[in-house]
């Protein structure tokens, strides 16, 4: 294939890119890129873990070490398939706390600490380099390989030319505007577009491979049995040891933090993204060993196996296939080195160049300043990245193999990892520690991984002996632990002092109060009910000077944007709402999403003339939460009450129901009662009306009306006795009597009752010589009724009838007690109910409501009435106090 | 700091959901444990030489596996989510 033409493919597929870009910022300006928040390009963009290492690389690997290369993958895959414990949270917070950055994230965790920021920006730019060293490379390879026919055309600087077109296309993508979430809808659908290609144009030469040179799947297989790559031997310290690296890698590079959780649009694509990428990476590794085995089959000794992909189907003659395999080459390398240098420059500017600037030059403020600096910075970023990838692409000399630089990034960024875990799962973290642990762990990879990888720049002596011959500091045998392999070695002891540098760290230090509130925002991150933390307190500062604030770092439009959707959301009208604190809130999580955490926390804090929370914040929010608690116990308390009141009413309503139907069998009784009589007067003045009647038969006439009409006045004087009684509205007469005198008196009134019957009555007079304060003709009527009942119901043949006096404290109680057979167990219960009559036949003109009577009369004097059972005989017991009490009588 | 008492018991469709997300808790342990189980194979069993292919195949097939397992939970957790509105981690 002419040189000539690859260049003019390459040219044409930027340019296509370009217009991809373009077409999707277009639409995503105005509001119509659905496609963005679809899972798919989520998925694909992630892929972008697959760089020009894994294209390339991986064939070289496998050509070198076997089956090591799906390591890389695997780890990632265990990350992915594991979603739900780690990558949810870790997007959920980086949404809600519209993180911008990985140093963004430890910075916010740690009490938005400027300086943890400074220095995750310092060691990700350190660990990036290599890894973009590593791109330019395998580009410049691949450039070398098709200009290897025409040398003279294209030469030594051919990394060059690619690092700047490269930085080009970054700037005008990826620095056009300050977005509020640092979101790059045009990169990320170009790189959707790049991932497509690199994972078509690998299965294409895989395909080629295992179908076209070797013949089938068995027989590949077969291949792979006699190949020299079956001697490959399974180290378990690399095997776990890039495993967990790879792991860590997936999230804490810095270009695929940005995808994962920066570039993420809605939560929901992670749950598809959590099964799609595992089978992206799994179809990209798929043919890596049939590619290898048979590139090794079939190419020269000396060929570099990093390059099979690309030589293997130009040396067969399939020059179209070549050209596609170069563009997934070319895909591989451009994407990953975008994103990457988009994330290392929104670092560089948000946590080293804007705080520096705050620092030096905070006076001057005019729209947009800020803006333009972080816009410029950033653009600066890109290329100083670029030219650093590309400077140690020159140092290193450009000849170590690609997966080797690719894993000295994987441990650096590897770092980052306790931190990020210990901040979103343990509270206890704090910044301090972070700050240990960052610094312990990146000297280590320093010292025994980036140094030794420039070759030139550890002294062989060092190497060898350790500095100033100090054995144990050896940079690849730390405290004596030669035997480990290099990687390994350098991964296992910078993670492990790392995690004991942060953890000790963090247990003997006490963190500061934003500090506190930001660990609780991002461990409790799902607890919906958790508010989110409240970093100001009521406006000291007022809405313009915020507004010129935010229009210094959104510029003017979107400031102004910003301010009248707040007014609006407070109902009024213009550009300044009121400066609460949740709009001060929320404008600093808006700034936050241009400029960082850190930073627009310091903004704003100069703004409002105070640097931190203080504790009476913590106070107010602390006491917000119990308020909130106590609400809920005070509802929970009206709850459980109004239950109570529901069960009180369902049972008056009862009461109610039971008393309508007891009145309702009342007024018949009242009318049978009132009936009965009224028949037989109303039978015998027929008789008197018809006249022509014999004068015997006159008289007894009108002593049948007269009798009856007694008893009628009779049942209705009890009967308006017993509603003023029970209506509480009797007037009572009060006296000091004396009880023998009052019983006397009852049983003299009794006697005229059935005055036939011979009653014996036994008394105790000496006991009865109390003096009661009560209404002594109540008192009276009480004891002529119980007299009278007896003398009415006792069916002994000797009647008897013992009264029993006794006094208890300040309470009288007189016993009437007779020797008849009692009233049964059953109507004990009713006979103080009205019309109460137990037996018809001894009725005596009583309309059954003596009882009921005497029972009110007693509550009236606060006394009770009550059966007896067990005397041998109808018992009664009439309880009342000594001396009534005022209160009761009224 | 009291917090709100949580119930003890949940009903049906909240529960089923709670063990599919301790399912996704423990998918990739399970992963971590296929994946280094060739790390206890002996190297020298029927010869080093077709160790490797089926080796690979194995690694694939786990990885296959994985996939899958995940494909289902995900989407079964998506399904959930759209029922039930809210769940803490």
């Amino acid at each position: 294939m002419p040189f000539n033409l690859l260049v003019l493919f390459c040219f044409a597929y930027v340019a296509l890119l370009f217009g991809v870009a373009f077409f999707a910022e277009r639409r995503a300006a105005i509001g119509k890129a659905r496609w963005l928040r679809s899972p798919l390009i989520y998925t694909l963009s992630l892929s972008i873990y697959c760089t020009a290492w894994t294209f390339y690389g991986a064939v070289g690997s496998a050509a070198r070490s076997g089956l090591e290369y799906l390591t890389i993958y695997l780890g990632p895959t265990l990350v992915f398939v594991g979603w739900w414990v780690l990558l949810r949270k870790l997007v959920r917070i980086g949404r809600q706390n519209q993180v911008t950055s990985i140093a963004d994230l430890i910075s916010s965790r740690y009490g938005k600490s400027n300086l943890l920021g400074a220095m995750v920006t310092m060691l990700a730019v350190m660990a990036a380099t290599p890894y973009i060293a590593l791109q330019l490379q395998s580009v410049t390879l691949s450039f070398g390989v098709f200009a290897s026919q025409t040398p003279e055309v294209w030469g030594q600087a051919t990394g060059a030319w690619v690092a700047g077109g490269l930085a080009v296309f970054t700037i005008i993508f990826g620095t056009r505007k300050l977005d509020a979430r640092e979101q790059h809808h045009g990169i990320v659908t170009a790189i959707a577009v790049e991932a497509v290609v690199k994972l078509l144009a690998l299965l294409a030469v895989g395909a080629f491979v295992v179908w076209g040179l070797a013949g089938g799947v068995a027989a590949v297989l077969d291949r792979i049995g006699t190949s020299p790559l079956a001697e490959w031997e399974l180290q378990p310290g690399r095997w776990t040891g890039l495993i967990m690296a790879s792991a860590m890698a997936v999230i804490c590079l810095p270009r695929m933090f940005h995808v994962l959780v920066v570039e993420n649009t809605d939560e929901a694509q992670l749950g598809p993204a959590s099964w799609a990428f595992p089978a992206y990476l799994f179809a990209m590794s798929l043919f890596i060993v049939p590619i290898a085995v048979i590139g090794t089959d079939r190419m020269p000794p000396g060929a570099n196996p990093d390059l099979f992909v690309l030589t293997l189907p130009l040396a067969e003659g399939q020059g179209a296939l070549a050209l596609l395999a170069f563009l997934g080459g070319f895909s591989s390398a451009t994407s990953m080195v975008i994103v990457e240098t988009i994330a290392l420059a929104t670092m560089v500017s948000n946590h080293m160049v804007v705080p520096l600037w705050l620092r030096l030059a905070p006076a001057r403020a005019q729209p947009g300043d800020v803006r333009r600096l972080v816009l410029l910075s950033r653009r600066l970023a890109i290329m100083g990245v670029l030219a650093l990838g590309y400077g140690y692409y020159r140092l290193s000399g450009g000849s170590s193999a690609l997966a080797a630089m690719g894993l000295i990034a994987f441990v650096g960024v590897a770092q980052f990892m306790p931190v990020i875990l210990g901040g979103i799962f343990w509270r206890g973290a704090t910044r301090t520690g972070a700050a240990l642990g960052l610094l312990t762990g990146g000297a280590v990879w320093v010292w025994a991984l980036f140094l030794p990888s420039f070759g030139s720049v550890m002294p062989p002596e060092v190497m060898a002996a350790g500095p100033w011959g100090i054995g144990w500091l050896r940079p690849q045998a730390l405290l004596g632990t030669a035997g480990m392999d290099p990687m390994v070695h350098a991964l296992f002891w910078s993670l492990a002092l790392n995690t004991g540098a942060f953890c000790l760290g963090s247990l003997l230090t006490f963190p500061g109060p934003v500090e506190r509130m930001q660990g609780a925002a991002f461990v409790h991150v799902f607890d919906t009910g958790a508010v989110g933390p409240r970093a100001w307190g009521q406006g000291r500062a007022d809405a313009e000077a915020l507004l010129i604030l935010a229009q210094r770092i959104l510029g003017d439009d979107d400031a102004l944007q910003l301010f009248e959707a707040e007014a609006r959301a407070q109902g009024r009208t213009g550009y300044l709402p009121d400066p609460t604190p949740e709009v001060f809130a929320r404008v600093e999580r808006h700034l936050a999403g241009s400029i960082g955490a850190a930073a627009a926390h310091a903004m704003i804090a100069d703004l409002t003339g105070r640097a931190t929370v203080t504790v009476d914040d913590l106070m107010a929010m602390a006491n917000e939460t119990a308020a909130i608690i106590e609400n809920q116990a005070r509802l929970e308390a009206q709850q459980e009450e109004l239950t109570r009141t529901a069960r009180a009413l369902r049972d008056a309503n009862e009461k109610l129901t039971q008393l309508s139907v007891q009145k309702d069998a009342f007024l018949s009784q009242v009318s049978h009662e009132l009936r009965t009589p009224m028949t037989s007067i109303r039978a015998f003045s027929d008789i008197l009306a018809e006249g022509d009647v014999p004068p015997e038969m006159v008289a007894q006439s009108g002593r049948v009306i007269h009798e009856e009409t007694i008893r009628l006045t009779r049942l209705l004087d009890d009967l308006l006795d017993l509603s003023v009684l029970e209506a509480g509205t009797v007037q009572l007469n009060l006296s000091q009597s004396n009880l023998s005198g009052l019983i006397d008196r009852a049983l003299v009134a009794a006697g005229q009752v059935q005055p036939d019957r011979r009653f014996v009555i036994t008394r105790d007079l000496a006991s009865e010589q109390i003096f009661v304060r009560s209404d002594a003709d109540r008192l009276v009527q009480v004891f002529i009724n119980l007299i009278a009942n007896a003398r009415k119901y006792c069916d002994a043949a000797a009647p008897e009838l013992r009264v029993m006096v006794r006094q208890r404290g300040g309470r009288v109680m007189v016993d009437f007690i007779d020797n008849g057979r009692g009233i049964a167990k059953e109507a004990q219960g009713l006979i103080f109910e009205k019309f109460a009559r137990l037996t018809d036949q001894t009725r005596a003109g009583g309309a059954g409501l003596g009882l009921a009577i005497c029972r009110e009369v007693m509550a009236n004097l606060g006394g009770a009435i009550s059966y007896l059972p067990g005397q041998g005989g109808a018992a009664f017991r009439v309880v009342l106090p000594l001396r009534i009490d005022r209160m009761a009588a009224e | 700091m009291k917090r709100a008492r949580a119930p003890l018991f949940l009903e049906r469709r909240s529960y089923r959901r709670r063990r599919l997300g301790d399912a996704a808790r423990l998918l990739p342990v399970f992963g971590v444990i296929l994946i280094l189980l060739p790390l206890m194979w002996s190297p020298d069993a029927t010869g080093a030489a077709r160790l490797t292919a089926w080796e690979g195949v194995y690694l694939f097939a786990v990885w296959g596996a994985l996939i899958v397992v995940a494909a289902i939970l995900s989407r079964a957790l998506a399904a959930n989510d759209a029922a039930t509105s809210d769940w803490d981690g």
